[in-house]
């Protein structure tokens, strides 16, 4: 179907037929003819399919009842409080959003110790390192999920019988049982407390970068962000006077009470995404540290600079210009996985809304659209800026 | 100083000859030294050796008495794999899989005619070897083999049936038009001035009759053979149909990945000509494609195939519910083959393409004899990592309900007859063997052709 043009350069004057500007033309004519015959002859049959089966289309079903309860959400969302397709879908989204962004930071600091660690040169801890990835890679994710799932959080024993974890966190078959926070008013302030320490924080690098160019005098960057985002809202949480206090989970006859509870289905789903994830972002690591030759780290030395300047001004510099762009790549990786969710029942974006939602209303263009939509999104922002880094960080050449 | 001068020195306690190497102190050689250096070179590597040590100790004599000492080899139904009933500590329950064993392999397909699976997958192997061992001979015979003539016989042992022997008897019928047109052309080669060049033409009429034109007459022989041979099977033994619900196992998970590689290869090499195309419709096409199917989750692509398919076709052609994922699972790698592919064209110098112009080569000519056999072959490790990937993907068609190997194992956990503790953990760890095993496999192979692609460029 996808006819190429003759890219021969044709002296002269020949006949038409072996022009390659009129071929080229014919070719793509032909191509997008034969492209809108298919979309138009889907979409008519798809007409008279829907029309025969009794399906609506359109997205009125949007504003619908949905007639389902979801567990976890993070907006209100109940059959009887008549909510919509559209929460749904909003539920799912924030669901899949949720289980990507802690899987993302989980499986970054897995492949970063892992990819370091194969590269150590303790001999037993680089081994266990390369066994974890080699096992990791080689299995598929849902196998991996079903053995989180199936055969690690479902047999642990009931409600009655749960274990207790220090801290009063309690482990059962029903998931994470955890004290759950209460915050008293006044905690606004802390928060608008920890986020003028962060602004602060990034003002103050700023500021210090720009001394250390014109004085070559250098800060305590780290104490400063520290004493900056930590110590600041903690100083305003002690004066506003303890805006904040936690709910026990109480061990009753029968059933835990209280607390917050972290459903077994996202905990397996965490952490087979973070697992499986970082194994493969282990491998990146470890090939953006080796793509910086030794010999930067041997001048480096020789300019004297000790092993930690080196390391953070030299070499991890060079090597995140390596590594970022695969990372990336593995980040929606991830994102895209979460949509396994629907095999252990965690109710993310697919779960909800291709599963439920689309056996509900039966309207499988509309719903599929959405879903993919959605996932597309993701991928076409996230590749922007992408692109918009990697020129930055393009190497200048002459 | 140099040993002249030492030797004509004239002090008596210069030494005057040189000394026997001493061996290595203790502390630089040795296993002592190996463990002191990998080991316990400073606190904080000693501090993480003695915990990986403590984690292996810990670990791996646990594994090794739950899936070998206490384990439980032989036996009926799960009696065998229960604690009271043994009467000691019962750890892996192999029993079961042993005794499911060819339920993995192929489902609920009928036992009496498992033998076709069987040349199936004999002939998968065949094809396989022949394309992935280097030393193999006749190795475009081998790629005709395993992108046609394996995929349709396939397809005519597996299914079966009324349509299954008309589509035979086609094939057969095309193959032996094929074989009668040549030998004429053969014999008679101004019939052949059409479509063959009039340069290669007197190349060709060089050679006696028999030979003239013979890369074809090869490809048509096999098919000839092949063809031939399930007509007689088909013929003697029969060839009842199996409808595709009846697949299952190992049979499905091969079935998909092969149809995977098969179909998404020539389409990723279409699309990466397309994107690299200076027709703007044409790479405008071949990169929304591309773009989008990488964009989304397999998952949703499978959704689509098994719930928007059916709406875009006529009701009457309404495709079976095991073609669906495989349509779908095939547009999706074509895409990510498209970019492996598009790497491989991307490295070739523009000197190539060049040379190849000004051979007076058209744009097919080019890419079929000098630019494509370079550029895949220095994308074969990209392709086998392509494949795994689409090898560990194949286990989401479980999702929308075909029944590929892992869901044989889930749908066997469910059945009362081997209702265990230890079961679920025995066929968790099967799966995970068989993929790890393929997977592993696969990924020595790709590194193998790259250390062999390397040593190429070296000098």
């Amino acid at each position: 179907m996808s006819s190429i043009p003759t890219e021969t350069v044709t002296p002269g004057k020949a006949s038409l037929f072996y022009d390659p500007k009129i071929r080229g033309y014919v070719y793509q004519i032909a191509l997008l003819a034969v492209v809108a015959f298919l979309i138009w002859s889907a979409a008519s049959n798809a007409i008279e399919n829907l029309r025969a089966q009794k399906i609506a289309s359109g997205f009125g079903f949007w504003h619908n009842a949905a007639g389902f309860d979801v567990n976890q959400k993070l907006i209100p969302f109940s059959a009887s409080g008549g909510s919509t397709y559209g929460e749904a879908f909003l539920v799912g989204l924030l669901n899949t959003l949720l289980v990507a962004a802690l899987g993302i930071v989980l499986a970054t600091i897995i492949g970063f110790v892992v990819g370091v660690a194969r590269l150590s040169n303790n001999w037993i801890v680089a081994k266990l390192a390369m066994i974890y990835v080699e096992v990791i890679r080689n299995i598929p994710l849902l196998l991996q999920l079903f053995f989180w799932y199936n055969a690690v959080l479902k047999p642990l024993p009931d409600a009655r019988n749960s274990i207790a974890l220090p801290g009063s966190i309690y482990l059962n078959n029903r998931g994470i049982i955890l004290p759950s926070p209460q915050f008293a008013p006044g905690f606004e302030a802390v928060a608008i407390a920890f986020l003028i320490g962060v602004v602060a924080a990034i003002a103050f690098f700023i500021w210090a970068r720009g001394q250390q160019a014109k004085t070559g005098r250098q800060y305590h960057n780290g104490w400063v962000a520290l004493l900056l985002i930590v110590g600041l809202p903690l100083a305003v949480f002690f004066a506003v006077g303890h805006p904040l206090s936690f709910d026990y989970p109480q061990q009753g006859r029968f059933n835990l009470t209280g607390g917050m509870q972290i459903f077994p289905e996202f905990v397996a789903l965490l952490i087979g995404l973070s697992t499986y994830t970082g194994g493969f972002i282990a491998e990146v690591v470890r090939a953006g540290i080796l793509a910086v030759s030794k010999g930067q780290s041997e001048a480096a030395h020789a300019l004297g600079l000790r092993s930690g300047p080196t390391l953070k001004l030299v070499v991890i510099p060079q090597a995140m210009r390596v590594i970022i762009p695969p990372l990336t790549s593995q980040y929606l990786n991830l994102t895209k996985n979460s949509s396994l969710a629907v095999a252990i029942g965690y109710p993310d974006l697919v779960q909800v809304f291709t599963g439920t939602v689309l056996n509900q209303t039966g309207q499988a263009v509309e719903v599929v659209a959405i879903t993919m939509a959605v996932y597309l999104t993701i991928s076409l922002v996230t590749s922007f800026f992408m692109n918009m880094y990697n020129k930055r960080m393009a190497l200048v050449e002459r | 100083m140099t040993d002249a001068t030492l030797e004509n020195a004239p002090y008596a306690y210069v030494r005057k000859e040189t000394l026997q190497q001493e061996p290595a102190p203790l502390s630089v050689a040795g296993p002592w030294a190996w463990i002191r250096t990998n080991l316990f070179s400073s606190p904080l590597n000693t501090i993480l050796t003695l915990l990986c040590l403590y984690l292996v100790v810990d670990a791996v004599p646990g594994l090794i008495r739950f899936y070998f000492l206490d384990a439980v080899w032989t036996g009926e139904h799960r009696d065998a794999c229960l604690a009271d009933k043994v009467g000691r500590p019962v750890g892996a329950c192999w029993a079961y899989i042993a005794d499911r064993f060819q339920y993995f392999i192929y489902g609920s397909y009928p036992v009496s005619e498992r033998w076709r699976v069987n040349i199936v997958f004999a002939m998968f192997a065949l094809g396989v070897i022949w394309l992935l061992w280097n030393q193999a001979p006749l190795k475009k015979i081998g790629v005709f083999f395993f992108f046609v003539i394996l995929p349709a016989s396939a397809f005519i042992l597996l299914l079966g049936g009324a349509r299954a022997e008309g589509f035979l008897r086609f094939l057969i019928l095309l193959s032996f038009a094929l074989a009668v047109l040549y030998l004429v052309l053969s014999f008679v080669p101004s019939l052949a001035r059409f479509w063959i060049g009039e340069g290669q033409l007197t190349v060709e009429q060089e050679m006696p009759a028999w030979q003239r034109f013979y890369r074809p007459k090869r490809l048509i022989l096999i098919a000839v053979v092949v063809f031939g041979l399930l007509a007689v099977l088909a013929d003697r033994v029969g060839l009842p149909r199996v409808d595709t619900g009846l697949w299952g196992g190992m049979m499905v998970t091969f079935l998909i990945s092969a149809v995977g590689i098969v179909f998404s290869l020539p389409l990723g090499v279409l699309l990466a000509l397309g994107r690299r195309s200076r027709l703007p419709a044409i790479q405008l096409l071949s990169v929304i494609f591309i773009e989008f199917v990488r964009g989304v989750p397999l998952i949703t692509v499978l959704f689509m195939a098994n719930t928007m398919l059916p709406l875009f076709v006529p009701q009457e052609y309404s495709p079976d519910r095991l073609l669906r994922p495989l349509i779908g699972v095939a547009l999706f790698a074509a895409a990510y083959m498209a970019e492996v592919v598009r790497g491989g064209l991307q490295a070739i110098p523009k000197g190539q393409y060049e040379g190849a112009m000004s051979l007076g080569l058209g744009y097919w000519q080019m890419m079929r004899l000098i630019i494509l056999p370079q550029a895949l072959r220095i994308v074969i490790p990209g392709i086998v990592n392509t494949f795994i990937g689409l090898f560990k993907d194949t286990t989401l068609v479980t999702i929308v309900g075909i029944f590929d190997f892992l869901r044989t194992i889930e749908a066997t956990l469910v059945d009362p007859t081997w209702a265990t503790p230890t079961t679920r953990t025995t066929g968790y760890a099967f799966a995970a063997i068989f993929y790890f095993l393929c997977c592993w496999g696969m990924s020595r192979y790709s590194v193998a052709v790259e250390k062999r692609l390397a040593a190429g460029q070296k000098r």
